[in-house]
């Protein structure tokens, strides 16, 4: 049988919540974690005769969302009412954009993983975005058979972020996510909290065989909160579609859900019975008009955005694409590495990139830290860095000063140095004495090297720098080594 | 004292003649002996009357006293009164006390209107007759065999009663001014935005409005001016400064110029009718004001074009009451659409279901465009052609109502024909303007008759002003039904 080369098909429609302070059209608060019910008011629970003011706050996180992709910000956008019938929906409609989202457009460019090490650049365009509110919660344990139904949710503003089908892997669609989640993140408009669900994906994912213009029927995989279960819901449903595919089936467009547990995505509804969900505009508000003026101030306060920034670390400081993206995965970070620059010096950028992403990287993951909390300090890290630039100390010994300075022993680099008396020797005459005490006592290597080892010759540096307490200098203490042995 | 105009009663109020708990009491006398006839309230707060009543006169005593204060008042029972039962005029709310009063309601608290009880209405607001109410028809007090009009008929019988002086409604499409022709007393609808929406059950939310209805054009003046105002929590109300309603009360009918629309006076009207606006409309020229013939061509798509709208909002508006979390609940059912089902089928009538069903059709895939987008398109040109009219007149005078009041049951098995007692009003709803009713004489079995003033957006001083001048020449406002 011919294997088909198969295309895979992948847009997302991802569910970010706004950080306001309050609901998106009533005035109860949006804080997560409370009493349930505490807080849904009068509109949220939609008593009779209640009306909808729409929250600034959510337009203008919408504007800096628009900017902040390259869209368009609608001049003139409206909301629409989805009606379906659900016990947490408690207007029995949903109040959303329909036909005139307030953004347009706008990109992302991502770098994805290649699987081999590497990674190639990607450029995602997006569909729109719009405002819509977010619906309560239903209950379904520990009421004895019945449904408890949480309101505090209910009216929690919502931008969701439409691509175009644009990706062609998982691995594209978690980079996307990434992408998008770092941005939300670095121009403040959503907390990104996967686990209480600030952020949250559905993807829609067809195939096709490789070459066909039209896209396969695409199924939809609803309400996937971590990138892991995003990749293995992808994953899992693109085999599940070939495979059907292959063995003569058709695939019938439906919404899917992905169970964590067996890592299956199962049909919860078919198109058949789709909702018809009566759109039309929702008389209660009026057109959102955003002016090109209230544009303007939003953009003239919007922080540099990570792709400039990134763009400007590879061109400032020589920095690969992959390490000037990973320093501007969030703004904590590029915010840090920046300041470890502004102190160490441009010179040493590339070294500070490295001990950012390495060392104290791996450090605060383990320590499972934000980098806002690192024990070492950007200065700290400067300093460090400037001590193995002027070859104080070598790259080991530094790794030991670092761990200093994560323990709190010591105020800098440079005290910890002097106070363990770890600088490093480079006084030849010192360096020499130590070779011979060495060269002494391992006849054995020194007679090893001599018929032609070569492992023999690095075993005998290590004892010297074992000797030198790692504190000489391994350029120099090479050098004199084989000039002693030659 | 409660059958006098509220210039009187509050000059009264002022000089101790009477007391705000004489006057609560003597409201609530009244209704105990002539609701049985009308049906004209659902609820009847008498405690919470005459607290209101007591704390009107120390605010009276205290010389602090608005014009209101002390004044006897009902709400229709759309508006949502904090601790009050709020119907709708719907089994569905049967059981429902709202937590919260409507800004309306606020309002008025705060003017000092002492508010005696909840007034009878067609279930949601839907109906011309007020026989599709929950709780029983209203019965008009002229005579008590024919309906009061619709969906605000509580209100308006019990003002043409004499139970109160004064009473809120609401107007999506003629709610207001057709039970107040019909009852024979006046009736403004002002201009969208101009009334807060919140606190006001919705029927169709892009066409109702809160209004006023009273003796004369006087007192509606003053309520109006009491419930009017810009009201952050309601997006479409208007933002604009308080306005003072009696300030054009006084304003001589001189130079005035009525349109009159053609379409309003080519066929439909009954003849009674069309004598007594004609009589009314010469009156008005008597008094100084000049007519023009203007044209509407567009206004006979007023009821397919609201026929549309309407529903469509309603289907919506009305999804909350689906017996999750207040309202009728079906006391049995298997799952969650059995209850949904059940719930809605038992909580709401027939006339409130059959819009339902209409506006879920209108909204479908498939049909919106046809149908929605269309009756929007319609409605611009509804509006366009008033504007049109206003570039050759003040204001607009015609019938309120085909005919004068008709039999209960008459026509409460022709929808069509019941839809057809709104023509002449509707199209104002869907232009958004302001209009009242005042009554301008008698008609077939005694029946008030009353004439319709349509004015251009926040026109309202200047109808109320012609109408009041009409009533200072004319005493058909001052005409009480037998009985009452």
């Amino acid at each position: 049988m011919s294997r088909t080369d198969w295309e895979v098909v992948i847009g997302l429609e991802i569910h970010t919540q706004l950080n306001t302070q309050s609901k998106i059209f009533s005035g109860a608060s949006i804080a997560f974690g409370a009493e349930p019910n505490a807080q849904a008011c009068a509109v949220d629970i939609a008593l009779p005769g209640v009306l909808p003011v729409l929250n600034k706050g959510a337009v203008e996180r919408a504007i800096r969302f628009g900017l902040a992709i390259g869209g368009t910000v609608a001049p003139k956008s409206i909301f629409a009412r989805k009606n379906y019938f659900y016990p947490d929906l408690p207007k029995g409609y949903q109040i959303s954009q329909y036909e005139l989202p307030v953004v347009l457009g706008g990109k992302i460019n991502l770098l994805v993983p290649d699987g081999k090490g590497g990674h190639y650049e990607k450029l995602v365009n997006l569909t729109r975005a719009h405002l819509e509110e977010d619906a309560g919660k239903s209950l379904h344990e520990d009421f004895h058979g019945m449904t408890g139904i949480d309101l505090n949710r209910a009216g929690t503003p919502l931008l969701e972020i439409v691509s175009e089908p644009d990706m062609r892997s998982s691995a594209e669609a978690v980079a996307y996510a990434k992408a998008l989640h770092a941005l939300v993140r670095w121009i403040d408009i959503c907390d990104g909290n996967m686990q209480e669900g600030s952020f949250r994906c559905d993807a829609n994912v067809s195939v096709r065989p490789r070459g066909q213009a039209e896209f396969g029927t695409r199924r939809e995989i609803k309400n996937l909160n971590s990138f892991r279960f995003l990749q293995q819901a992808i994953d899992y449903e693109i085999q599940w579609q070939i495979d059907l595919i292959e063995d003569g089936g058709k695939v019938q467009q439906a919404t899917v859900l992905f169970n964590p547990d067996t890592g299956e995505t199962r049909a919860m509804r078919s198109k058949e019975d789709a909702h018809d969900y009566r759109y039309f505009p929702d008389p209660d508000l009026l057109p959102l008009v955003i002016s090109s003026d209230w544009i303007e101030r939003v953009r003239s306060e919007l922080p540099e955005l990570p792709a400039a920034l990134s763009a400007r670390f590879e061109g400032d400081y020589g920095l690969s694409a992959y390490d000037a993206t990973t320093l501007t995965a969030s703004r904590e970070t590029a915010q840090f590495y920046l300041d470890t620059v502004a102190t160490a010096g441009t010179a040493n950028a590339k070294a500070c990139a490295n001990w950012v992403m390495g060392e104290l990287a791996a450090r605060l993951n383990k320590a499972e830290l934000d980098i806002t909390a690192s024990p070492v300090s950007a200065t700290q890290l400067a300093g460090l860095v400037q001590r193995i630039a002027d070859n104080t100390i070598s790259n080991a010994i530094a790794k030991k000063v670092f761990e200093a300075l994560w323990n709190k022993e010591g105020e800098s680099a440079d005290a910890i140095i002097e106070a363990q008396g770890l600088k490093q020797v480079t006084d030849t005459g010192a360096i020499e004495a130590i070779i011979d005490e060495v060269l002494a006592a391992n006849q054995k290597s020194v007679e090893e090297f001599r018929a032609g080892k070569e492992k023999a010759f690095n075993a005998l540096v290590g004892q010297c720098m074992k000797a030198s307490k790692g504190k000489a200098n391994p350029a120099q203490v090479n050098e004199l080594l084989k000039k002693k042995l030659g | 004292m409660i059958d006098s105009s509220l210039k009187d009663i509050a000059a009264a109020l002022r000089a101790k003649t009477v007391s705000a708990v004489e006057l609560a009491t003597d409201s609530l006398a009244r209704i105990e002996a002539g609701n049985p006839k009308v049906n004209a309230f659902i609820t009847v707060d008498k405690e919470g009357a005459l607290a209101a009543a007591r704390d009107a006169d120390a605010r009276l005593a205290t010389g602090s006293a608005a014009p209101l204060t002390g004044i006897p008042m009902a709400h229709k029972d759309v508006f949502c009164t904090e601790g009050v039962l709020t119907t709708c005029g719907s089994k569905m709310l049967a059981n429902f006390t709202s937590p919260y009063d409507a800004h309306v309601v606020t309002l008025l608290k705060q003017a000092g209107a002492v508010m005696v009880g909840k007034t009878n209405m067609d279930e949601f607001a839907m109906g011309s007759s007020n026989e599709n109410s929950h709780f029983g028809p209203t019965r008009n007090p002229w005579n008590t065999d024919t309906v009061p009009g619709g969906s605000s008929g509580g209100s308006a019988a019990a003002v043409a009663a004499r139970l109160v002086p004064i009473a809120t409604g609401t107007d999506t499409g003629g709610s207001i001014r057709q039970p107040a022709s019909l009852c024979g007393i006046t009736g403004i609808k002002p201009t969208y935005g101009t009334v807060s929406r919140y606190g006001m059950i919705a029927y169709a939310s892009s066409l109702d409005q809160g209004g006023a209805f009273g003796y004369s054009a006087e007192d509606c003046a003053l309520l109006l001016s009491a419930m009017a105002g810009h009201d952050p929590r309601d997006s479409t109300s208007l933002e604009r400064e308080a306005e003072d309603y009696s300030a054009a009360l006084d304003k001589p009918l001189a130079g005035l110029r009525v349109g009159l629309p053609k379409e309003f006076f080519a066929e439909g009207m009954s003849d009674d009718v069309r004598a007594a606006v004609e009589a009314a409309i010469a009156e008005y020229r008597r008094l100084g004001a000049t007519t023009v013939e203007v044209s509407l061509p567009n206004a006979r798509l007023a009821i397919p074009a609201y026929y549309v709208i309407a529903p469509a909002e309603a289907s919506s508006n009305l999804s909350r009451f689906d017996g999750v979390r207040f309202g009728h609940r079906a006391a049995e059912y298997t799952d969650l659409m059995d209850m949904y089902c059940k719930s809605r089928a038992q909580g709401f009538g027939a006339e409130v279901k059959r819009r339902i069903l209409m506006g879920t059709y209108v909204l479908s895939h498939g049909y919106y465009d046809a149908y929605y987008i269309k009756a929007q398109k319609l409605r611009r040109l509804i509006a366009n052609d008033f504007q049109a009219a206003f570039a050759q007149c003040d204001l607009i005078a015609g019938p309120v109502s085909p005919t004068v009041a008709f039999g209960i049951g008459e026509k409460s098995d022709d929808p069509v024909q019941m839809y057809l007692s709104d023509i002449y009003t509707i199209a104002v709803n869907l232009a958004g303007l302001p209009a009242l009713s005042h009554p301008a004489g008698f008609g077939a079995g005694g029946l008030p008759v009353g004439l319709q003033l349509i004015g251009n957006y926040f026109g309202e001083a200047r109808l109320l002003g012609a109408a009041h001048q009409f009533q200072r020449a004319t005493d058909w406002h001052t005409r009480k039904p037998a009985g009452f």
